[in-house]
Protein backbone atom coordinates (compact mmCIF):
# COMPACT_ATOMS: atom_id res chain seq x y z
CA UNK A 1 0.00 0.00 0.00
CA UNK A 2 2.84 2.33 0.64
CA UNK A 3 3.50 2.69 -3.53
CA UNK A 4 0.42 3.53 -4.05
CA UNK A 5 1.18 7.39 -2.25
CA UNK A 6 3.84 7.68 -4.59
CA UNK A 7 1.62 7.67 -7.36
CA UNK A 8 0.04 10.31 -8.46
CA UNK A 9 -3.73 10.22 -8.30
CA UNK A 10 -5.78 11.60 -11.50
CA UNK A 11 -7.80 14.30 -10.68
CA UNK A 12 -11.86 13.01 -10.91
CA UNK A 13 -13.53 14.21 -14.42
CA UNK A 14 -15.70 17.14 -14.93
CA UNK A 15 -19.38 17.55 -13.99
CA UNK A 16 -21.03 16.63 -17.46
CA UNK A 17 -23.33 20.19 -17.11
CA UNK A 18 -20.33 22.07 -16.89
CA UNK A 19 -18.15 20.27 -19.51
CA UNK A 20 -21.42 20.53 -21.82
CA UNK A 21 -22.07 24.49 -21.37
CA UNK A 22 -18.14 24.81 -21.72
CA UNK A 23 -18.34 22.42 -25.15
CA UNK A 24 -21.39 24.99 -26.23
CA UNK A 25 -19.56 28.31 -25.65
CA UNK A 26 -16.28 26.96 -27.53
CA UNK A 27 -18.80 25.77 -30.41
CA UNK A 28 -20.37 29.08 -30.30
CA UNK A 29 -17.44 30.98 -30.49
CA UNK A 30 -16.29 28.53 -33.44
CA UNK A 31 -19.71 29.30 -35.12
CA UNK A 32 -19.21 33.39 -34.70
CA UNK A 33 -15.23 33.39 -35.67
CA UNK A 34 -15.68 31.05 -38.63
CA UNK A 35 -19.53 30.47 -39.98
CA UNK A 36 -18.83 26.33 -39.21
CA UNK A 37 -18.46 24.20 -36.25
CA UNK A 38 -16.03 22.32 -35.18
CA UNK A 39 -14.65 18.91 -36.92
CA UNK A 40 -12.02 16.24 -36.85
CA UNK A 41 -12.28 14.07 -39.77
CA UNK A 42 -11.41 16.92 -42.24
CA UNK A 43 -8.15 16.65 -40.92
CA UNK A 44 -7.52 12.74 -41.10
CA UNK A 45 -8.82 12.60 -45.01
CA UNK A 46 -6.34 15.40 -45.85
CA UNK A 47 -3.71 13.55 -43.26
CA UNK A 48 -4.48 10.53 -45.50
CA UNK A 49 -4.20 12.55 -48.89
CA UNK A 50 -0.69 14.27 -47.35
CA UNK A 51 0.66 10.87 -46.90
CA UNK A 52 -0.60 9.43 -50.04
CA UNK A 53 1.34 11.92 -51.92
CA UNK A 54 4.56 10.74 -50.76
CA UNK A 55 3.72 7.07 -50.68
CA UNK A 56 1.55 6.59 -53.66
CA UNK A 57 2.01 9.74 -55.46
CA UNK A 58 0.67 8.72 -59.14
CA UNK A 59 -2.46 6.93 -58.08
CA UNK A 60 -3.55 9.92 -54.95
CA UNK A 61 -3.33 12.35 -58.08
CA UNK A 62 -5.43 10.00 -60.21
CA UNK A 63 -8.01 9.36 -57.28
CA UNK A 64 -11.04 10.96 -57.90
CA UNK A 65 -11.82 11.71 -53.88
CA UNK A 66 -8.14 12.75 -52.84
CA UNK A 67 -6.60 14.15 -56.20
CA UNK A 68 -8.15 17.54 -55.82
CA UNK A 69 -6.86 17.94 -52.44
CA UNK A 70 -3.26 17.54 -53.57
CA UNK A 71 -3.72 19.40 -56.81
CA UNK A 72 -1.49 21.98 -55.09
CA UNK A 73 0.47 20.11 -52.77
CA UNK A 74 -0.87 21.29 -49.22
CA UNK A 75 -3.21 19.19 -48.61
CA UNK A 76 -2.44 20.07 -45.15
CA UNK A 77 -3.18 23.86 -46.00
CA UNK A 78 -6.54 24.27 -44.09
CA UNK A 79 -8.28 25.78 -41.32
CA UNK A 80 -9.01 21.79 -39.97
CA UNK A 81 -5.77 21.08 -39.34
CA UNK A 82 -4.79 23.68 -37.02
CA UNK A 83 -7.92 23.47 -35.15
CA UNK A 84 -7.05 19.51 -34.75
CA UNK A 85 -3.42 20.28 -33.78
CA UNK A 86 -5.44 22.60 -30.98
CA UNK A 87 -7.03 19.80 -30.02
CA UNK A 88 -4.07 17.98 -29.45
CA UNK A 89 -2.16 20.18 -27.54
CA UNK A 90 -5.57 21.22 -25.68
CA UNK A 91 -6.46 17.46 -24.25
CA UNK A 92 -1.98 17.15 -23.27
CA UNK A 93 -2.86 20.51 -21.24
CA UNK A 94 -5.84 18.76 -19.54
CA UNK A 95 -4.68 15.09 -18.80
CA UNK A 96 -1.25 17.15 -17.67
CA UNK A 97 -3.00 19.13 -15.63
CA UNK A 98 -4.81 16.26 -14.32
CA UNK A 99 -2.51 13.93 -13.92
CA UNK A 100 -4.11 11.35 -16.30
CA UNK A 101 -1.68 10.71 -18.33
CA UNK A 102 -0.93 7.01 -18.79
CA UNK A 103 0.70 5.26 -21.57
CA UNK A 104 -1.37 2.18 -21.80
CA UNK A 105 -3.81 -0.17 -23.82
CA UNK A 106 -7.22 0.90 -22.73
CA UNK A 107 -9.85 -0.63 -22.81
CA UNK A 108 -9.18 -4.02 -23.04
CA UNK A 109 -12.05 -4.77 -20.44
CA UNK A 110 -14.86 -3.64 -22.61
CA UNK A 111 -14.07 -3.97 -26.20
CA UNK A 112 -12.15 -7.14 -26.90
CA UNK A 113 -9.80 -8.01 -24.23
CA UNK A 114 -6.55 -9.66 -25.88
CA UNK A 115 -8.17 -8.54 -29.01
CA UNK A 116 -8.42 -4.88 -28.16
CA UNK A 117 -5.53 -3.55 -30.83
CA UNK A 118 -7.93 -5.28 -33.58
CA UNK A 119 -11.37 -3.85 -32.09
CA UNK A 120 -9.67 -0.75 -32.35
CA UNK A 121 -8.05 -0.97 -35.93
CA UNK A 122 -11.60 -1.90 -36.77
CA UNK A 123 -13.62 0.42 -35.07
CA UNK A 124 -11.32 3.14 -36.63
CA UNK A 125 -11.93 1.91 -39.94
CA UNK A 126 -15.38 1.71 -39.89
CA UNK A 127 -15.90 5.26 -38.55
CA UNK A 128 -13.32 6.58 -41.05
CA UNK A 129 -15.23 4.76 -43.92
CA UNK A 130 -18.73 6.28 -42.53
CA UNK A 131 -17.60 9.79 -41.90
CA UNK A 132 -16.62 10.35 -45.65
CA UNK A 133 -19.73 8.64 -46.56
CA UNK A 134 -21.61 11.15 -44.19
CA UNK A 135 -19.21 14.24 -45.32
CA UNK A 136 -18.80 14.61 -41.33
CA UNK A 137 -18.36 12.79 -38.49
CA UNK A 138 -19.53 13.23 -34.52
CA UNK A 139 -18.34 16.49 -34.24
CA UNK A 140 -18.34 17.96 -37.56
CA UNK A 141 -22.11 16.62 -38.18
CA UNK A 142 -23.32 15.71 -35.64
CA UNK A 143 -22.89 18.22 -33.04
CA UNK A 144 -21.96 21.25 -35.32
CA UNK A 145 -24.94 20.00 -37.14
CA UNK A 146 -27.36 19.70 -34.26
CA UNK A 147 -26.44 23.48 -33.32
CA UNK A 148 -27.63 24.58 -36.42
CA UNK A 149 -30.68 22.93 -36.26
CA UNK A 150 -29.79 20.55 -39.40
CA UNK A 151 -32.29 17.73 -40.64
CA UNK A 152 -28.84 15.98 -41.39
CA UNK A 153 -27.29 16.53 -38.04
CA UNK A 154 -29.77 14.91 -36.19
CA UNK A 155 -30.39 11.93 -38.76
CA UNK A 156 -26.81 11.02 -38.14
CA UNK A 157 -26.91 11.50 -34.56
CA UNK A 158 -29.98 9.19 -34.39
CA UNK A 159 -28.06 6.29 -36.19
CA UNK A 160 -25.40 7.07 -34.42
CA UNK A 161 -26.68 6.19 -31.45
CA UNK A 162 -29.07 3.56 -32.19
CA UNK A 163 -26.17 1.40 -33.81
CA UNK A 164 -23.80 1.83 -31.35
CA UNK A 165 -26.50 0.86 -28.94
CA UNK A 166 -27.03 -2.53 -31.00
CA UNK A 167 -23.58 -3.16 -31.71
CA UNK A 168 -22.26 -2.71 -27.68
CA UNK A 169 -24.34 -5.60 -26.96
CA UNK A 170 -22.49 -8.07 -29.03
CA UNK A 171 -19.05 -6.81 -27.29
CA UNK A 172 -19.06 -9.27 -23.93
CA UNK A 173 -17.17 -7.78 -21.13
CA UNK A 174 -14.58 -9.59 -19.86
CA UNK A 175 -14.18 -10.85 -16.27
CA UNK B 1 -1.87 34.12 -39.96
CA UNK B 2 -5.56 34.65 -37.75
CA UNK B 3 -6.68 31.81 -38.99
CA UNK B 4 -3.89 29.72 -37.77
CA UNK B 5 -4.63 31.11 -34.53
CA UNK B 6 -8.11 31.01 -34.54
CA UNK B 7 -7.69 27.30 -35.47
CA UNK B 8 -5.21 26.51 -32.59
CA UNK B 9 -7.31 28.51 -30.16
CA UNK B 10 -10.63 27.30 -30.31
CA UNK B 11 -9.32 23.57 -31.23
CA UNK B 12 -7.23 24.22 -27.69
CA UNK B 13 -10.49 24.63 -26.16
CA UNK B 14 -11.98 21.49 -27.99
CA UNK B 15 -9.64 19.56 -26.71
CA UNK B 16 -8.71 21.12 -23.52
CA UNK B 17 -13.14 20.45 -22.76
CA UNK B 18 -13.12 16.89 -24.41
CA UNK B 19 -10.54 15.61 -21.88
CA UNK B 20 -11.69 17.21 -18.29
CA UNK B 21 -15.11 15.61 -19.47
CA UNK B 22 -13.31 12.44 -19.46
CA UNK B 23 -13.91 11.59 -23.34
CA UNK B 24 -10.18 10.55 -23.69
CA UNK B 25 -10.92 7.30 -22.04
CA UNK B 26 -13.02 4.70 -23.98
CA UNK B 27 -14.45 2.76 -21.51
CA UNK B 28 -16.36 6.05 -20.32
CA UNK B 29 -17.64 6.74 -23.95
CA UNK B 30 -19.00 3.65 -24.68
CA UNK B 31 -20.33 3.25 -21.12
CA UNK B 32 -22.95 5.38 -22.84
CA UNK B 33 -24.08 2.78 -25.15
CA UNK B 34 -23.96 0.33 -22.26
CA UNK B 35 -26.41 3.02 -20.51
CA UNK B 36 -24.13 2.84 -17.52
CA UNK B 37 -22.71 6.16 -17.95
CA UNK B 38 -24.78 8.93 -19.98
CA UNK B 39 -21.60 11.82 -19.89
CA UNK B 40 -21.78 11.80 -23.78
CA UNK B 41 -25.44 12.58 -24.37
CA UNK B 42 -25.55 15.20 -21.13
CA UNK B 43 -22.45 17.00 -22.63
CA UNK B 44 -23.55 16.41 -26.36
CA UNK B 45 -27.03 17.73 -25.75
CA UNK B 46 -26.23 20.27 -23.06
CA UNK B 47 -23.22 21.68 -25.81
CA UNK B 48 -25.80 21.29 -28.54
CA UNK B 49 -28.68 23.66 -26.72
CA UNK B 50 -26.10 25.72 -25.45
CA UNK B 51 -24.62 26.81 -28.86
CA UNK B 52 -27.99 26.70 -30.78
CA UNK B 53 -29.53 29.30 -28.26
CA UNK B 54 -26.80 31.54 -28.25
CA UNK B 55 -26.62 31.54 -32.04
CA UNK B 56 -30.83 32.23 -32.25
CA UNK B 57 -29.92 35.31 -29.75
CA UNK B 58 -26.67 36.76 -31.50
CA UNK B 59 -28.97 36.29 -34.48
CA UNK B 60 -31.78 38.30 -33.52
CA UNK B 61 -29.05 40.81 -31.63
CA UNK B 62 -28.10 41.34 -35.50
CA UNK B 63 -24.67 39.89 -34.42
CA UNK B 64 -24.91 36.69 -36.35
CA UNK B 65 -25.61 36.22 -40.06
CA UNK B 66 -27.89 33.36 -40.45
CA UNK B 67 -27.34 32.96 -44.31
CA UNK B 68 -23.56 33.06 -42.90
CA UNK B 69 -23.71 30.03 -41.36
CA UNK B 70 -22.72 26.51 -42.64
CA UNK B 71 -25.93 24.17 -42.40
CA UNK B 72 -24.74 20.52 -43.91
CA UNK B 73 -26.82 19.53 -47.00
CA UNK B 74 -29.87 17.01 -46.42
CA UNK B 75 -28.43 14.31 -48.07
CA UNK B 76 -30.27 12.41 -45.39
CA UNK B 77 -29.11 8.86 -46.23
CA UNK B 78 -26.06 9.64 -46.80
CA UNK B 79 -26.07 11.15 -42.95
CA UNK B 80 -28.00 8.09 -41.89
CA UNK B 81 -25.74 5.90 -43.40
CA UNK B 82 -22.28 7.26 -42.60
CA UNK B 83 -23.82 8.15 -38.68
CA UNK B 84 -24.53 3.63 -38.44
CA UNK B 85 -21.18 3.22 -39.48
CA UNK B 86 -20.05 6.05 -37.30
CA UNK B 87 -21.71 4.56 -34.87
CA UNK B 88 -20.88 1.09 -35.10
CA UNK B 89 -16.87 2.14 -35.30
CA UNK B 90 -17.80 4.09 -31.93
CA UNK B 91 -19.02 0.90 -30.02
CA UNK B 92 -16.60 -1.22 -31.62
CA UNK B 93 -13.71 0.74 -31.40
CA UNK B 94 -14.10 2.99 -28.17
CA UNK B 95 -13.76 6.10 -29.55
CA UNK B 96 -15.25 8.64 -32.34
CA UNK B 97 -12.58 10.18 -34.78
CA UNK B 98 -12.67 13.60 -32.49
CA UNK B 99 -11.99 11.75 -29.27
CA UNK B 100 -9.40 8.85 -30.60
CA UNK B 101 -7.16 12.45 -30.49
CA UNK B 102 -7.82 12.88 -26.85
CA UNK B 103 -7.06 9.72 -26.13
CA UNK B 104 -4.24 9.39 -28.22
CA UNK B 105 -2.56 12.58 -26.09
CA UNK B 106 -3.60 11.31 -23.02
CA UNK B 107 -1.11 7.82 -23.38
CA UNK B 108 -3.45 5.65 -24.92
CA UNK B 109 -1.95 3.15 -27.50
CA UNK B 110 -5.34 2.03 -28.97
CA UNK B 111 -6.47 5.23 -29.91
CA UNK B 112 -3.03 5.38 -31.70
CA UNK B 113 -4.45 2.40 -33.42
CA UNK B 114 -8.27 3.72 -34.00
CA UNK B 115 -6.73 6.77 -35.48
CA UNK B 116 -4.61 4.50 -38.15
CA UNK B 117 -7.78 2.37 -38.75
CA UNK B 118 -9.48 6.26 -39.43
CA UNK B 119 -6.46 6.43 -42.20
CA UNK B 120 -7.22 2.99 -43.26
CA UNK B 121 -11.30 3.51 -43.87
CA UNK B 122 -10.37 6.91 -45.57
CA UNK B 123 -8.00 5.46 -48.09
CA UNK B 124 -10.27 2.78 -48.70
CA UNK B 125 -13.50 5.55 -49.09
CA UNK B 126 -11.14 6.74 -51.78
CA UNK B 127 -9.95 3.91 -53.45
CA UNK B 128 -13.69 2.63 -54.36
CA UNK B 129 -14.96 6.29 -54.31
CA UNK B 130 -16.02 5.77 -58.49
CA UNK B 131 -18.46 2.66 -57.31
CA UNK B 132 -20.00 4.64 -54.07
CA UNK B 133 -19.94 7.95 -54.67
CA UNK B 134 -23.73 7.67 -55.19
CA UNK B 135 -23.93 6.27 -51.49
CA UNK B 136 -22.70 10.50 -50.29
CA UNK B 137 -25.72 12.25 -52.02
CA UNK B 138 -28.12 8.80 -51.09
CA UNK B 139 -31.42 10.12 -49.76
CA UNK B 140 -31.63 14.04 -50.41
CA UNK B 141 -34.22 16.13 -49.03
CA UNK B 142 -34.71 18.94 -51.23
CA UNK B 143 -37.72 21.14 -49.70
CA UNK B 144 -35.30 22.12 -46.47
CA UNK B 145 -31.87 21.47 -44.77
CA UNK B 146 -32.79 22.78 -41.16
CA UNK B 147 -35.71 21.87 -39.18
CA UNK B 148 -37.55 25.34 -39.22
CA UNK B 149 -37.76 25.35 -43.32
CA UNK B 150 -38.72 21.60 -42.96
CA UNK B 151 -41.63 21.47 -40.29
CA UNK B 152 -42.62 25.26 -40.71
CA UNK B 153 -41.58 25.73 -37.14
CA UNK B 154 -39.69 28.77 -35.62
CA UNK B 155 -36.39 28.15 -34.42
CA UNK B 156 -37.44 29.34 -31.18
CA UNK B 157 -40.11 26.81 -30.81
CA UNK B 158 -37.33 23.86 -31.43
CA UNK B 159 -34.79 25.46 -29.00
CA UNK B 160 -37.82 25.17 -26.74
CA UNK B 161 -38.35 21.68 -27.38
CA UNK B 162 -34.21 20.78 -27.10
CA UNK B 163 -33.91 22.52 -24.06
CA UNK B 164 -36.71 20.42 -22.37
CA UNK B 165 -35.28 17.41 -24.38
CA UNK B 166 -31.91 18.29 -22.74
CA UNK B 167 -33.32 17.80 -19.21
CA UNK B 168 -35.41 14.77 -20.11
CA UNK B 169 -31.76 12.90 -20.83
CA UNK B 170 -30.45 14.55 -17.83
CA UNK B 171 -33.00 13.31 -15.22
CA UNK B 172 -33.24 9.57 -17.25
CA UNK B 173 -29.59 9.18 -17.69
CA UNK B 174 -29.06 9.89 -13.84
CA UNK B 175 -31.55 7.50 -12.91
CA UNK B 176 -30.45 4.99 -15.14
CA UNK B 177 -26.35 5.48 -13.83
CA UNK B 178 -28.04 5.27 -9.82
CA UNK B 179 -29.73 2.32 -10.90
CA UNK B 180 -26.30 0.56 -12.78
CA UNK B 181 -22.76 0.90 -11.50
CA UNK B 182 -23.07 4.45 -12.21
CA UNK B 183 -20.24 6.75 -14.53
CA UNK B 184 -16.52 5.56 -15.23
CA UNK B 185 -14.02 7.83 -12.76
CA UNK B 186 -10.56 8.81 -13.74
CA UNK B 187 -9.36 6.35 -11.43
CA UNK B 188 -8.40 2.72 -12.54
Amino acid sequence: MVNKVVIAKPAPYMNPLLAGILLGMVLLATFVVTGHGLGATGFTTRLAAWIGMYVAPVATNANDYLGGMVEEGKPLNAWITWQVIGVAIGALLSAFLAKRIHIQLDGKKFLGGAKRPLTALFGGILAGFGARVAAGCTSGLGLSGAAVLSLAGFTFLGTFFAVGLIVSRFLKEEK
Amino acid sequence: MIEILSGLLLGAGFGFVLERAGFGNPNKLTGQFRLTDWSVFKVMFTAIVFAAVGLLILESLGLVDPSSLFVPPAFLGAAALGGALVGAGFAIGGYCPGTSVVGLMSGRIDAAIFLIGLLLGTVLFAGIYPSIEFLTTLGEYAKADALPDAFSISSLSIDIGMVIAAVGVFVLGSWMEKKSKGPVGSQV
